[in-house]
């Protein structure tokens, strides 16, 4: 991925702040393309396993959890570029989202949803 | 005071920040967008665990609808999810093209964009009218409810960007958005590929894991 990727510098965008935030190497077209072929490929995947006869629900999850963790990282790194923009971002951003996750993963365990 | 005074007087303390960006070297706009996505995982969050909770605990309306397995179309809707995912690589293609300073082709991407938004809000409104022809309300079960609410806060969503997508079109056109603004675009981008991660694990919790 990091073999031909290109350095915008972005000419035009000269104020301190965003020189900060952009002097890192961000994908090219060809590679953006690679990418959402990967991703088309892992929801058909996804939706490959609907088409399994009476799948166990663990099975399910096994399978899928993994997908849609994969599909979440690549789209929040490569297209939002938080695998090469100002590490503050993706602090804010993983905040968010870890506090989401273990205020309702509380929620519904204290609601008996697992079980 | 002299000259030699005025050069070394240091600088005053009120001086505007945008001249050489703000003292955290990171764009204030930038950070308030990840501010606010990161916040609206909480929003999300709290509709998906409540459909999640939910789903199966429907008493009302007729028993055919009352079984998420019953009612949805999957493969009508992976066809969505496609759709919305291709217009992430159209964004970002948007987004690479204006910081190369290539406004026309900037355009092309951001009304692509568009268009496939407004194809997954068809889809989706499609999906909707056919579940109401089913007999399935916001009001027939809780099931119907909370699969409404969760869907209908991402379409809304989708919708505001569809909305800043035609804005940030109609800028170009009138000559407003060049590399200069760039981050503009960017940002938005942002906003878009959120909207795209989140119905990401919609896909998968809602539809995919019965």
């Amino acid at each position: 991925m990091t073999a031909d990727t290109e350095l915008h510098t972005h000419p035009g965008t000269s104020t301190g702040a965003q020189a900060h935030d952009h002097d890192h190497a961000h994908p090219s077209d060809r590679q953006y393309v690679i990418i959402a072929a990967i991703l088309a490929v892992i929801t058909a995947a996804e939706v490959g396993t609907y088409f399994l006869e009476d799948p166990d629900i663990a099975v399910l999850v096994a399978l899928l959890f993994p997908m849609m963790i994969i599909k979440f990282a690549v789209v929040a790194g490569y297209f939002m570029h938080l695998k090469y923009d100002n590490p503050i971002f993706r602090r804010v951003f993983v905040f968010g989202l870890v506090l989401a996750v273990a205020v309702f993963s509380i929620a519904l365990t204290s609601m008996q949803f697992w079980s | 005071m002299s000259d030699a005074a005025l050069d070394t007087a240091p600088a005053a303390p009120s001086e505007p920040e945008s001249a050489h960006g703000p003292a955290t070297g990171i764009s204030n706009e930038k950070l308030a967008m990840w501010v606010f996505l990161g916040s609206d995982c909480l929003l999300f969050g709290a509709l998906i665990s409540t459909y999640l909770l939910l789903r199966h605990r429907s008493t009302t309306g007729p028993v055919e609808l009352r079984d998420p397995e019953n009612v949805f179309d999957i493969p009508f809707t992976s066809v969505s999810s496609f759709v919305l995912l291709m217009s992430s690589l159209t964004m970002a293609l948007a987004v690479a093209a204006i910081h190369r300073g290539e406004v026309r082709r900037c355009r092309i991407w951001l009304v692509t964009t568009a268009l496939l938004g407004a194809t997954f809000i068809a889809g989706q409104v499609y999906e909707f009218t056919t579940f109401v022809r089913e007999g399935l309300g916001y009001t027939t079960n809780i099931f119907g409810s909370a699969f409404f609410t969760l869907t209908g806060f991402h379409g809304v969503h989708v919708t505001v960007g569809i909305i800043f997508l035609m804005s940030l079109v109609l800028l170009s056109l009138r000559g407003k958005l060049d590399a200069s603004n760039a981050e503009t675009v960017e940002i938005f981008g942002l906003y878009w590929h959120f909207v795209d991660v989140v119905w990401i694990v919609i896909f998968t919790l809602v539809y995919l894991i019965p």
